[in-house]
């Protein structure tokens, strides 16, 4: 590194609106040809001289011992070329479909016949799956009871008073590149392996830790990764076991999960279940609320989902109680806790104002001062949305939905999310031919971050997008989070943009008295070094680039540094219209408004889509997604994609994004949007299901055995 | 496994390391963008080629049997034959990803459902997971890698990337080519013929929204193509006759 | 997969040797979309696999209207979907043709190969048999039945029959022609099928070396047919129940009636009491009503698919609508 400058710009800014020429245009992605011609190699697509395939031997048991393990058979097969036991004789397996035993062998078929061949016995044990209704619960841990003012007093003095017993399953991440990498010794001492993580930076010390040898020699390469959405943090016991056998074979092993164990041990977002009283004056104005919550995440956490969500009403109490099933532990999902705790809490406020035959727009706006700081936001957004759904002209009371079988409603939902930058490290390299290089180990999970960190320095740099090559996905440069928490393009953009500020500023140096100016009257625009109001007093960037002779220039730029780049605490809302058929509880997405706010949008194209992407997962969600875990084995049954539904092109109908931007916004730099568009969909689907049909369908998915369920019921 | 040939010179999978076929490195048919490890590995492997026994030549009712061991294949991909060895259980897809590194296809749910390894066998769309690569012998199976290429895309390709359709890119090439079926039979598809003709593909990102205005962008552009009466637009790399708009029926487009 | 050695026969005859000579151990390969999924779950391990690619005989679409159409058991199911003919003469199986799974499925997955599949139970996808018991009882009955059979799931069988094309075919009352090592046999196609009540039996009348070579509909001028099939999505997914029914008609009064659900039962179910409820009576939306109320009048639900009844019943409702040419 030729010359370090953090000190160079001292408190740097963001480009105001009219010196942006890339940042916060609507520009495709730096990777969208690679993606759209094949020649993307994801971890599951690299071929390595010699690569052998691994297969896990997993427990068909959700609680079992293992009485017998015999790799023999494994062991003496042609073609297999190295064995390793997971969790031998003895061990108790806690979930069915963990990890028992793994082969490494020349092809995947051979490395399965030879799974196959494994002589295995369990001794099966007594399994709990069934968390829906908390008090058949075997064990549980509560959490602590949350009160603030007097709820019990502001309940019985409330004039309107809703009650409701409300639901949603436990759904996979269901990532279509399965978990897994390949894992390859070029030394005793030293690894490469390629990931498929959004945790780039992390995985050298993690592997290290448990392999025994410096994370130093650990190298980690994720170019294109296909979906993690939030489950892809973890070397995972599989990782090491992959480095194992391939330390073992002495060749390249690819361990990638297959579909069943992706969609059953390799993540997903806890349940949650709640009964919840809320309470109101005549007018809307939310006064009380109780809820007891619970929910299972497997054996280890379950989340706490924030209730009530958004709406600090004044009395309120909430306990959270987690129940522990013999089902692999659940991992940060979209936004963990915010869709459950955003389902609950809204579809208990539409029963109120459906109680109080009040439109949940009225309701929701007059309680906006209980939002707190976030409350100017969410009223011009609802503004906003209910010009796009045409809410007020179409709205009607819950269950005037038509008079056909087919009934039209509207529903609406708030939330929240926090999204400050993660740390992250920035490399840019100006090089003596004009090419500027930029190093960073994230990962882009498809959210875009190439392109953002890409315009971040050329916006930055006075040149157009392609003038720079963007390097990412290497552990050997430098360090950049886990993309997490919607934290990534904060930390990202907020590196790159003091890492370009500090390149610009050592060009700054060196061109002002070649300018016979100061560096203060210099700008960097359109490829040119400057004087400010004299634009033929001016170096082309080759130039001046040239001024620093032979050696290449480096700058970094690091997230947190100086200067507030990113922010924190971003609203939005969504509106959904759905058509419910109530003679056979078939629920088809009409259209879906999202009006979202991120603070200053680096890719407007690649933002929306992110907010595309959430709401069509959402939708997915909200309509049909499940694990169905038997209860008669623990065994989850639907582990293919025909029976773990997801929606396709056809289910998800309009969809109508609609970003937030422009002074109030753009000031508060990048915050992240992974997480908070990913949170209503459910909530706002839910209640329009109420209003079209005219009872609360109170659990997730939104099936016609729920539906019909529910209107049975509600008939009754 | 009694019936496996169990010579332990052999590679029991039949095929080179790295994941190509011997013969297809042999004849030099597929070596492009190979690392040069793998390249310098190859007198070694014609060594060991000399050595692999012949085929026994097993009947019954007059029909030959093949398998389980390695059988000699023939694929013809993207306009090239490619020489396999293979046993009869591997899967089209396989082939491609494994052997013969085309790896636009994915693997995903690997029981014909996702669609993310979907190629064009004889014109059509299947699920190369569903297939058996001794089966897809005498088709002409086209992968995403025979339509454009990076520098060079093919025209439903360059509206993936302007309608950003596509974020983790996964499902992508699937879609590309369950689009470009679509777009040969029916080049002005409606919004609900659109969502028909895509029902075998599915998406986790949620991209549906940028896939819906790609095949639309990209209908739009064979059409104008089409009415401007150029049969022959510049090919987009070595897609031949696949960027060439097919003037069929044309139908007003519902952009509802 | 387990390894198998695999044939590519050039005729029936040879592709029936090749099967025979392996009683229980040969399968036959037509689309493979069905078989190669369970092969790779290892609920099918055949040890031969006979490929019907080059058997020419079985492709092909042939019609006469005096004589009807006769389908080759090769035949896709994306050409059942286009055949000109068919859409003339009978749109609806045309159409329920076109709705089978996806593309990519209807480019391979071929008519006989649709007929002969395995049911989609979870119990039966997973490893635990097609009858799945644990500790003595069903396991369908104590776990996740929620798509499971409303009707004949009095025995140990309650996965439900997984073609769509099945109920409207029988309602067609369409014939298969099966080819074994001792000859043809042709039968109503709605005997093909049958519940399991043992261990070890299967869902079809095939016997060992016997596959099924053709399906004969026959004419039928002037029936009224539809099927109508309650999914969830628009996208690849399975009828939750599907009705087919066919309708002989003088003037408004039904002469005859067929009505046969599909995913409702562990075989395509023919709704006899509503069949004799319609027969003699001139249609309107009250005897519509009423025979959606007969169809499902042996339902029994299980501990999760109660709604699979109101399902079953909308169907046969809808699909009496649609044949019938009534809006109400």
């Amino acid at each position: 590194m030729a010359d370090t400058t953090d000190q160079k710009t001292a408190d740097p800014t963001w480009p105001a609106a009219e010196e942006r020429r890339l940042i916060g245009q609507r520009i495709s992605r730096l990777d969208g040809p690679a993606k759209s011609t094949g020649t993307a190699k994801y971890t599951y697509d690299l071929n390595r001289p010699g690569l052998l395939y691994a297969r896990v031997l997993r427990c068909p048991h959700a609680h079992a011992k293992v009485t017998k393990l015999d790799m023999a058979p494994a062991e003496g097969m042609p073609g297999v070329r190295a064995v390793r036991v997971i969790q031998g004789m003895g061990t108790e397996i806690q979930w069915a479909l963990d990890e028992v035993a793994v082969v490494a062998a020349v092809s995947d078929d051979i490395a399965q016949d030879a799974v196959r061949a494994i002589a295995v016995e369990y001794e099966v044990l007594p399994h709990f799956v069934t968390e829906e209704q908390l008090d058949k619960a075997p064990a549980t841990k509560a959490g602590e009871e949350q009160t603030v003012g007097d709820p019990a007093a502001a309940m019985t003095a409330a004039a309107a008073r809703s009650k409701g017993t409300y639901g949603m399953p436990v759904i996979s991440h269901n990532c279509l590149e399965a978990h897994g990498q390949i894992c390859e010794w070029t030394s005793k001492e030293e690894m490469t392996a390629w990931c498929s993580t959004q945790s780039l930076s992390s995985m050298p010390a993690q592997f290290a830790e448990r392999i025994g040898i410096p994370a130093a020699n650990v190298h980690v390469i994720t170019q294109y990764m296909g979906g993690g959405f939030g489950s892809k943090f973890s070397v995972d016991r599989w990782g090491i076991e992959c480095a194992e056998l391939a330390r073992q074979a002495g060749a390249p092993v690819k361990l990638m999960l297959d579909r069943a164990a992706e969609l059953t041990v390799a993540g997903d977002r806890p349940s949650a279940f709640a009964e919840i009283e809320v309470g109101a004056g005549d007018d809307g104005t939310l006064t009380a609320w109780t809820s007891k919550s619970w929910g299972s995440g497997g054996l280890g956490s379950a989340g706490d989902p924030p209730m009530p969500y958004v709406f600090q009403i004044p009395n309120r109490r909430h306990r959270h109680t987690a129940v522990p099933t013999n089902t692999a532990s659940s991992r940060a999902w979209r936004a963990p806790n915010h869709p459950q705790g955003c389902y609950l809490t809204m579809s208990a406020l539409d029963d109120l104002a459906a109680k109080l035959a009040m439109d949940p727009y009225d309701l929701f706006v007059k309680n906006l001062p209980l939002t707190g700081k976030l409350a100017d936001v969410y009223k011009q957004e609802l503004e906003i949305a209910e010009q796009l759904m045409g809410w007020k002209a179409r709205w009607h009371q819950r269950g005037a939905g038509g008079s056909g079988p087919v009934k039209h409603g509207l529903g609406l939902s708030l939330h929240t999310w926090g999204g400050r930058g993660h740390r992250s490290n920035c490399e840019i390299t100006l090089q003596p031919d004009g090419q500027v290089e930029l190093k960073m180990a994230t990962q882009d999970l498809g959210t875009g971050t190439r392109t953002a960190v890409g315009i971040v320095c050329a916006d930055t740099l006075g040149l157009p997008l392609e003038a720079v090559k963007v390097n990412i996905g290497d552990s050997r440069y430098p360090a950049s989070g886990g993309s997490g928490g919607s934290t990534t393009i904060g930390g990202v953009s907020a590196a790159t943009r003091r890492a370009a500020l500090n390149a610009r500023a050592l060009l700054f140096e060196k061109a002002a008295p070649k300018l016979e100016t100061t560096v203060d009257q210099l700008e960097a625009v359109d490829a040119t070094i400057r004087v400010k109001g004299s634009p033929d007093r001016k170096l082309t960037w080759k130039q001046a680039v040239a001024l620093f002779g032979h050696t290449p220039v480096t700058a970094t730029g690091a997230n947190p540094g100086p200067g507030e780049l990113t922010g924190s605490g971003v609203g939005g809302v969504q509106m959904a219209e759905v058509a419910v058929d109530v003679e056979t509880g078939i629920v088809k997405m009409q259209k879906m408004v999202a009006v979202q706010d991120c603070g200053l949008i680096i890719d407007l194209k690649t933002a929306e889509s992110q907010v595309y992407g959430a709401l069509i997962m959402g939708i997915s969600g909200a309509l049909s997604e499940e694990k169905v875990i038997d209860p008669v084995t623990g065994r989850m049954l639907n582990v293919d994609f025909e029976s773990y539904k997801m929606a396709g092109i056809g289910d998800v109908g309009e969809l109508v994004v609609h970003m937030m931007t422009g002074p109030g916004y753009d000031e508060r730099g990048p915050i992240g949007l992974g997480e908070p568009p990913m949170v209503s969909p459910g909530a706002a689907i839910a209640n329009a299901v109420a209003n079209a049909v005219g009872v609360r369908v109170p659990y997730l998915p939104l099936t016609p055995r729920h539906v019909l369920d529910a209107l049975a019921k509600g008939a009754a | 496994m009694s019936s496996r040939r169990d010579d332990s010179d052999e590679d029991p999978r039949g095929s080179a390391p790295g994941g190509l076929s011997r013969r297809a490195l042999l004849r030099g048919g597929a070596v492009a963008g190979l690392g040069a490890g793998l390249l310098s590995s190859l007198p070694a492997l014609a060594a060991k080629s000399a050595k692999a026994p012949a085929e026994p030549a097993k009947t019954e009712a007059g029909v030959a049997l093949l398998g389980p061991g390695p059988v000699a294949m023939k694929l013809q991909v993207n306009g090239k034959e490619h020489a396999v060895k293979l046993e009869p259980r591997v899967t089209l897809l396989d082939a491609l990803r494994d052997h013969l590194d085309f790896t636009g296809a994915k693997k995903v749910c690997d029981r014909g459902t996702c669609g993310a390894c979907t190629v064009i066998l004889d014109g059509k769309t299947v699920y190369a997971c569903s297939v058996l690569a001794i089966e897809a012998q005498g088709s002409d199976i086209q992968t995403v890698e025979g339509l454009g290429t990076v520098e060079k895309l093919h025209p439903l390709q360059a509206a993936f990337v302007e309608n950003d359709a596509h974020q983790c890119g996964f499902c992508t090439p699937g879609f590309v080519m369950a689009s470009k079926a679509l777009l040969d039979a029916n080049p002005a598809p409606t919004l609900p013929e659109i969502h028909h003709a895509l029902s075998g593909n599915f998406c986790r990102c949620g991209t549906y929204a940028g896939i819906r205005g790609a095949v639309l962008g990209a209908a739009a552009a064979y059409t104008a193509t089409a009415a401007e009466g150029d049969t022959s637009p510049e090919p987009s790399g070595n897609a031949g006759d696949d960027a060439r708009p097919k003037k069929k029926k044309k139908k007003k487009r519902n952009d509802g | 997969m387990h390894p198998f050695e695999y044939a590519s026969p050039a005729t029936v005859e040879q592709a029936v040797k090749l099967l025979a000579a392996l009683p229980g151990k040969a399968s036959v390969l037509a689309g493979g979309s069905d078989l190669l999924g369970l092969m790779k779950e290892g609920v099918e391990t055949p040890e031969r696999l006979v490929s019907l690619k080059a058997v020419r005989a079985l492709r092909g679409i042939r019609y006469a209207p005096e004589t009807g159409f006769r389908i080759g058991a090769l035949v896709t199911v994306s050409e059942l979907a286009a055949d000109a003919a068919l859409r003339w003469e009978l749109p609806a199986l045309s159409d329920a043709a076109g709705r089978v799974a996806g593309p990519q499925i209807r480019n391979v997955a071929t008519v006989g190969g649709n007929l002969c599949q395995r049911p989609r139970c979870w119990y039966f996808r997973n490893g635990f048999g097609l009858l799945p018991q644990h500790d003595g009882k069903s396991m369908v009955v104590e776990g996740d039945n929620r798509y499971h059979a409303i009707l004949g799931n009095q025995g140990p069988a309650a996965f439900v029959t997984p073609s769509t094309l099945a109920p409207l075919l029988i309602a067609l009352e369409a014939e298969v022609v099966l080819h074994g090592p001792n000859g043809d046999r042709k039968i109503p196609l709605e005997r093909f099928y049958r519940i399991p009540v043992a261990q070890g039996e299967i869902e079809h009348d095939l016997n060992p070396g016997e596959l099924v070579t053709e399906i004969i509909v026959g004419p039928g001028a002037g029936r009224r047919i539809a099927s109508y099939e309650v999914r969830q999505r628009e996208t690849l997914d399975w009828s939750l129940a599907t009705a087919s029914v066919a309708l002989e008609m003088e003037g408004p009064v039904v002469k005859r009636a067929r009505v046969v659900l599909g995913q409702v039962a562990p075989m395509p179910w023919v709704a006899a009491d509503a069949e004799r409820f319609l027969t003699g009576k001139a249609i309107d939306s009250g005897i519509i009503r009423e025979a959606g109320e007969a169809a499902v009048l042996g339902a029994k639900a299980l501990s999760k698919n109660g709604y699979k009844i109101q399902l079953a019943k909308v169907a046969v409702q809808r699909a009496l609508r649609a044949a019938a040419g009534r809006e109400d």
